[in-house]
C-alpha cells in the first residue's frame, strides 16, 4: 500500500516558505506516493491552490485532518504550537509516524522528547552528513545560497550607491567594495552575486585551501601572514588559536576603514558564532556602510547586531535577518522542496510509494534523528575510512530492481555453500587422516597464503590492476627455484630441462619487475 | 648454507611478496611495494643458489644471464598499448615452466618415496604439469587473439562442452593410470595428459570472445599461481607455494571483479560464446530515431564552453594510440578553467586496470581518473561527455532492455549528462554484438572516424 505525504501551512509568521511544491509534488508522484497539501500553504511563496490541483495533489482545508491522514508529513520549520488548534503540532503527528523538517535537535531537546513519545521516525534536514553523495540532499547549503545571495540584495537595498563603477556625464561613480568573511556556501553565493553586480569583492576565510574557489568566483582572497590550519571535522571551520584571532582582527580593522559593505558568515557548529566586527570597527566605517550578519541566529558576528532586525548605529546600517531563505519564498520552496524529493527517492528505491529507512546507510542514519520513537541522535562520528568503505559498499550493491530474484538466488546459494563448506571439510578430514605431517605442514601454508592474498588483493586499487597482473608475473617466476633445485640433478635430460626451465623462468622476473616499474612511475599526480 | 637459514631466508622474501601487494593499495606506495618484490626475489634466489642442492654454476648462470637480458629487452620495448599481450605472453612462460619442472621432478632419479608419500607426490606432479600445460597454451592463445595473430571472434566448435568435457575426463582417468603405474610404464599416460591438457587450454581461450579478454588474462594470471603452488607441493618448497597462492589467489579475485563488472557468471565466460546469442534478443533501437553526426570543430567548441567535461575512455582509445593527444586536450581544457574528468569502466580495454595504465603512460594527472562508482552520479551534472572508442559499457540497454545481452552489466551512465559525443569509426555494434540506443538519444553527436585523428583535430580547435 502506497503512502501519503503531507505538508501543513507553517505556522510561524515569518516563514514563507513551503516544503512541497507542485514541481516536486508532481515527481513525488512519481514514486508512487499520494500527495496532500493544507490550502493556502504555498500562497506566500506563490504557489496558489489551483497550482497544486494540477499536479494532481489534493487540497485540504481542515489542517487536523491533514496531519492526522499523512504517512510523512514534510515542513519547513521543527513542529511548534498551532494557534488554531490550540495543539502543539508534535500531538497532531499521527503514532508511528514519519517526519521530515528542520529540527536542530541539539537546540530543541524537548521538541525531541515528544517527537520520540509520539513513537515518531523524525529526520532532520539540518542533520545531513557532509557526504559527496549527500550533496542533493543537504538543504543547509541550498538555503545558505539562497541566503548568501538575498545578504547581497538586502545589503544593495540599504546602501545608497550603485555596486558597479560608472562613468557618466552626469560624474564618476566608484564601484561599491565587498568584504565577505567566510567563504562557505553563503558566502561564496554572496561573492557570485556582489561581483555580478560590479562590485569589487574581497573574501576572507580561515581555511586556506577555499583560496581557489573564492578566486574561481572572481573576489581577491585575503590572506594572513599566519600558519594555522583551521580544516574542522566535516569541512566546517573550528576555534582558531589566540594569536590568530589577533592577526585576523587586524585584518578585519583595516578593511572595515576601507570597505562599504561587510557580510559575515563565520558560523562554527555547536558554538555561538565568532565576534569578528567590534564595535570599533563599526564606528570606522563610512557612514552609510551596511554590514549584513547572517550568522544573526547564532548570536552574531557582529558585537552590534540584533538577531532578526535592521538597526542602524554610528551611521552604519547592521542587517541581522534570520529569515533570508524565506525572503526569496519561491526559489527557496523549490530548491528545499527538491532536496526533500531526493531524500524521498532514496528511501523508496523500488518507487512503489514505501518508504525504507536503512539505519545501515550513512546518510540516512546521520539524518535520522528519531528512529521508531527511539532517540537516535547524535549519530555515530563520521569516519573518514568508514565512509569510504560505506560508500563503496553502496556502490557495489546490486541493482535494486533485481530484490526479488537476488533473494531467491541468495537462498538456493545458501545452501550451495554449505554444501561445498561440507564437502571441503570432508576432504580435509580425509586428507588428515592418511597423508603424512609433512604433506599437512604444506598445506596449512598454502590455505594461509590463499587467505593473506585475498586480503591483500582487496585493498589494491582498481586503477593499479595492471601494475597487479606484471608484478604477480614477476613473483610467480620464482617457480625458478624448482628448476635451480634440480639443475645439479645427475640425469642430464633433467638438467636440458631444467635449464630451459630457468631461462624462460627469469625472462618472468626481470621482464615483469621492470615493466611493473616502468608503468609505477608514469603514475603521478 | 644451512637449511635453517634457507627456511628463514624464504620467509622474508615470502613477507616481502606479501608487502609488496600490498603496496599496490595506492599509487604512492605502489613503487616501494615493487621494490619489496624485487629485493624479496634477490633473498629468494641468492638462498637457494646458496644452498647445497645447487652445484651446476655454469649453466645456471648462463640460462640467468639470457633470460634476464631477453626479459628487461622485452620489458623496456613493449608499448603500454600492449601491456596485455605482454602479460599473456610471461603467464604462458609460467605455465611451460611448470611443465619443465614437473617432468624434471618426474625423471629425477634423486627422489625415492614410498606408500602414500608416493601417490600424493605422483598427484602433484601430475596437477603442476596439468595446470601448467593448460596455463601455457591457454596464454599463448590468448596472446595470439589480443595481438591480432588470431581472430578475437569466439571459435565455437560445434559441441564443445562435450569435448571439453571428453578431455577432462580423460584426464582423470590418464591420472589414475599414472598414479597406479610401476616404474617407467607411467610415462606414456603422463605424457599423453600433457597433450589432451595443451589441447584443452587453447580450446578454452579460443571460445572466447574478445570482450571477455581480461576475464580470460585475469584468470590465466591466477592458473599460473596455482601452477606455482603445485609446483611447491611438489618439491615441498614453501616459498612456491606461498606465492603461488598469492598470486592464484589475485587472479581469482580479479577474475571474479571483472566478471562482476559485466554481470556474468565465471562459468559462463568460460563456457564462451559471448555475443553469439545477441541474434535472439531485440537489441535493435530502429524507432525511426537517427543518429545526429557532429564535425571535429563544433566538438572542440562544445567541450570549451562547458563547465564540466568527463572523458570515457575505450579500447578504441588504445587501438588509436590516442591517448596522448587526449591528454593535450585535457591540459588546454583545464588551463581554460574547466574541469575534465575520466571515467574508467572496469572492464574498458584488454585486461585490468588498463586504461589506467594508457593514461597514467600520457601523464594524466590520476586524481581525475576516477573508477565508474566513483563517476556515475556525477554524469547528470556534466555538460559535456566524450566517448573514445568505447561501445558496450555505455549502453544504456544493460539497464532498460532486459532482453538485452548485456542486461544488468553496470554501465557508465553518459546519457544523464547535457550532452555526450561518441568519437567511433562507423554505425557497427561493439563487441557484444548489440546496437547502441544511446547513439539515438537527443544529446548524442556522433563524430565519426579514426579516433587518433579526430582527437588530433579537437585539439587543434579547441
Amino acid at each position: 500500500m502506497s503512502m501519503t505525504i503531507g505538508a501543513p501551512r507553517e505556522i510561524d509568521p515569518g516563514e514563507r516558505r513551503v516544503a512541497i511544491t507542485p514541481e516536486t509534488a508532481e515527481q513525488l508522484k512519481k514514486l508512487g506516493f499520494s500527495v496532500a497539501v493544507e490550502t493556502g500553504a504555498g500562497d506566500a511563496a506563490h504557489f496558489s491552490d489551483d497550482c497544486y490541483r494540477e499536479a494532481g495533489v489534493e487540497i485540504k482545508s481542515d489542517p487536523a485532518s491533514l496531519w492526522r491522514e499523512s504517512d510523512i508529513l514534510l515542513k519547513v520549520q521543527s513542529p511548534r504550537f498551532h494557534p488554531a488548534l490550540g495543539v502543539d503540532e508534535t500531538e497532531l503527528l499521527p503514532e508511528g509516524g514519519t517526519l521530515i523538517s528542520f529540527i536542530w535537535p541539539a537546540q530543541n531537546p524537548q521538541l525531541m522528547e515528544r517527537l520520540a513519545a509520539r513513537g515518531a521516525t523524525v529526520m532532520a534536514m539540518d542533520s545531513v552528513p557532509r557526504l559527496s553523495r549527500a550533496q542533493k540532499l543537504d538543504a543547509l547549503s541550498s538555503m545558505a545560497n539562497v541566503a548568501g545571495y538575498r545578504a547581497v540584495i538586502e545589503a544593495s537595498n540599504h546602501f545608497g550607491r550603485f555596486f558597479t563603477g560608472q562613468v557618466t556625464a552626469a560624474g564618476k561613480v566608484p564601484p561599491a567594495k565587498i568584504l565577505v568573511i567566510g567563504a562557505g556556501v553563503a558566502g561564496l553565493a554572496a561573492i557570485g552575486a556582489a561581483g555580478s553586480m560590479g562590485a569589487i569583492v574581497r573574501a576572507f576565510d580561515t581555511r586556506p585551501e577555499v583560496k581557489e574557489q573564492v578566486e574561481s568566483m572572481g573576489a581577491e582572497f585575503l590572506m594572513l601572514d599566519f600558519a594555522e590550519e583551521a580544516d574542522g571535522e566535516g569541512g566546517y571551520a573550528k576555534v582558531m588559536s589566540e594569536a590568530f584571532i589577533e592577526a585576523e582582527m587586524d585584518l578585519f580593522m583595516r578593511q572595515a576603514m576601507e570597505v562599504d559593505i561587510i557580510i559575515t558568515t563565520a558560523l562554527i557548529p555547536g558554538k555561538p558564532a565568532p565576534k569578528l566586527i567590534t564595535e570599533a570597527m563599526v564606528e570606522s566605517m563610512q557612514d552609510g556602510s551596511v554590514i549584513v550578519d547572517l550568522a544573526a541566529q547564532q548570536g552574531g558576528n557582529c558585537t552590534l547586531c540584533e538577531p532578526g532586525q535592521a538597526v542602524v548605529r554610528h551611521g552604519v546600517t547592521i542587517i541581522g535577518f534570520t529569515d533570508l531563505p524565506s525572503r526569496l519564498p519561491t526559489q527557496s520552496s523549490q530548491l528545499y522542496g527538491t532536496n526533500l524529493r531526493h531524500l524521498l527517492s532514496d528511501l523508496t528505491p523500488d518507487k512503489d510509494g514505501v518508504i525504507h529507512v536503512d539505519m545501515e546507510d550513512e546518510v540516512t542514519r546521520g539524518l535520522t534523528v528519531i528512529d521508531r520513537g527511539t532517540i537516535t541522535w547524535p549519530p555515530p562520528a563520521p569516519k573518514l575510512s568508514a565512509k569510504a568503505s560505506a560508500d563503496k559498499h553502496m556502490a557495489t550493491a546490486a541493482p535494486p530492481q533485481q530484490g526479488a530474484e537476488e533473494t531467491e538466488v541468495g537462498t538456493s546459494k545458501g545452501w550451495g555453500s554449505a554444501l561445498l563448506l561440507a564437502a571441503i571439510s570432508l576432504a580435509l578430514l580425509f586428507v588428515g587422516a592418511i597423508a603424512p605431517a609433512a604433506f599437512l605442514s604444506h598445506l596449512t601454508v598454502f590455505v594461509l597464503s590463499c587467505f593473506v592474498g585475498y586480503m591483500v588483493v582487496w585493498n589494491v586499487t582498481p586503477s593499479l590492476h595492471t601494475p597487479l597482473m606484471s608484478v604477480t608475473n614477476a613473483i610467480s617466476g620464482i617457480i625458478v627455484i624448482g628448476a635451480l633445485l634440480q639443475i645439479s640433478s645427475p640425469s642430464g635430460l633433467v638438467v636440458v630441462l631444467a635449464a630451459i626451465a630457468i631461462l624462460i623462468a627469469t625472462i618472468n622476473i626481470f621482464g615483469g619487475f621492470f615493466v611493473t616499474q616502468r608503468m609505477l612511475q608514469m603514475f603521478r599526480k | 648454507m644451512t637449511e635453517g637459514l634457507l627456511t628463514s631466508a624464504y620467509i622474508v622474501s615470502g613477507v616481502l611478496f606479501i608487502l609488496a601487494l600490498g603496496g599496490l593499495s595506492n599509487q604512492e606506495t605502489a613503487g616501494r611495494g615493487n621494490i619489496y618484490g624485487i629485493v624479496g626475489m634477490i633473498i629468494a634466489l641468492v638462498a637457494t643458489i646458496g644452498g647445497a642442492q645447487v652445484t651446476n654454476y655454469t649453466t645456471l648462470a648462463g640460462c640467468m644471464v639470457v633470460g634476464a637480458i631477453v626479459g628487461i629487452y622485452l620489458a623496456s620495448r613493449v608499448q603500454m598499448t600492449q601491456m596485455p599481450e605482454l602479460v599473456a605472453m610471461l603467464h604462458s612462460f609460467v605455465g611451460l615452466a611448470a611443465v619443465l619442472v614437473g617432468y624434471a621432478s618426474y625423471l629425477d632419479p634423486g627422489t625415492h618415496l614410498q606408500g602414500v608419500e608416493r601417490v600424493i607426490h605422483e598427484v602433484e606432479i601430475y596437477l603442476g604439469i596439468l595446470i601448467g600445460a593448460v596455463t601455457f597454451t591457454g596464454s599463448v592463445a590468448a596472446f595470439g587473439k589480443l595481438s591480432g595473430r588470431i581472430s578475437s571472434k569466439p571459435l565455437l566448435l560445434p559441441g564443445r562442452h562435450w569435448i571439453n568435457l571428453g578431455l577432462g575426463l580423460a584426464c582423470v582417468w590418464l591420472g589414475y593410470l599414472f598414479v597406479g603405474a610401476e616404474g617407467e610404464s607411467g610415462q606414456l599416460p603422463l605424457i599423453i595428459m600433457t597433450l589432451v591438457s595443451l589441447l584443452f587450454g587453447v580450446l578454452m581461450v579460443m571460445a572466447i570472445g574478445g570482450a571477455d579478454m581480461p576475464v580470460v588474462i585475469s584468470m590465466l594470471n591466477s592458473y599460473s599461481g596455482w601452477a606455482a603452488a603445485a609446483t611447491g607441493f611438489m618439491l615441498q618448497n614453501d616459498l612456491l607455494i606461498v606465492t603461488g597462492a598469492l598470486v592464484g589467489s589475485s587472479g581469482a579475485i580479479l577474475s571474479y571483479i571483472m566478471c562482476r563488472a559485466m554481470n556474468r557468471k565465471f562459468l559462463a565466460v568460460i563456457a564462451g560464446g559471448f555475443g553469439t546469442t545477441a541474434g535472439s534478443g531485440s537489441g535493435v533501437v530502429d524507432d525511426g530515431r537517427e543518429a545526429v553526426p557532429i564535425s571535429a570543430q563544433d566538438t572542440a567548441d562544445l567541450l570549451s564552453s562547458a563547465g564540466s567535461v568527463i572523458i570515457v575512455p575505450g579500447y578504441g582509445m588504445a587501438v588509436a594510440q590516442a591517448q596522448h593527444s587526449i591528454n593535450e586536450i585535457t591540459k588546454k581544457l583545464r588551463d581554460n578553467g574547466v574541469e575534465v574528468r575520466f571515467a574508467i569502466h572496469p572492464v574498458a580495454g584488454r585486461m585490468p586496470g588498463h586504461m589506467n595504465v594508457l593514461l597514467a603512460e600520457a601523464k594524466v594527472p590520476y586524481d581525475i581518473v576516477l573508477e565508474m562508482d566513483e563517476i556515475n552520479a556525477d554524469f547528470e551534472n556534466a555538460d559535456a561527455v566524450l566517448v573514445i572508442g568505447a561501445n558496450d559499457i555505455v549502453n544504456p540497454s544493460a539497464q532498460t532492455d532486459p532482453a538485452s545481452p548485456i542486461a544488468g552489466m553496470p554501465v557508465l551512465e553518459v546519457w544523464k549528462a547535457k550532452s555526450v559525443v561518441i568519437m567511433k569509426r562507423s554505425m557497427a555494434a561493439g563487441y557484444a554484438g548489440v546496437q547502441n540506443p544511446l547513439f539515438f538519444e537527443d544529446n548524442a553527436r556522433m563524430l565519426f572516424g579514426d579516433a587518433k585523428s579526430s582527437v588530433d583535430s579537437i585539439l587543434a580547435s579547441v
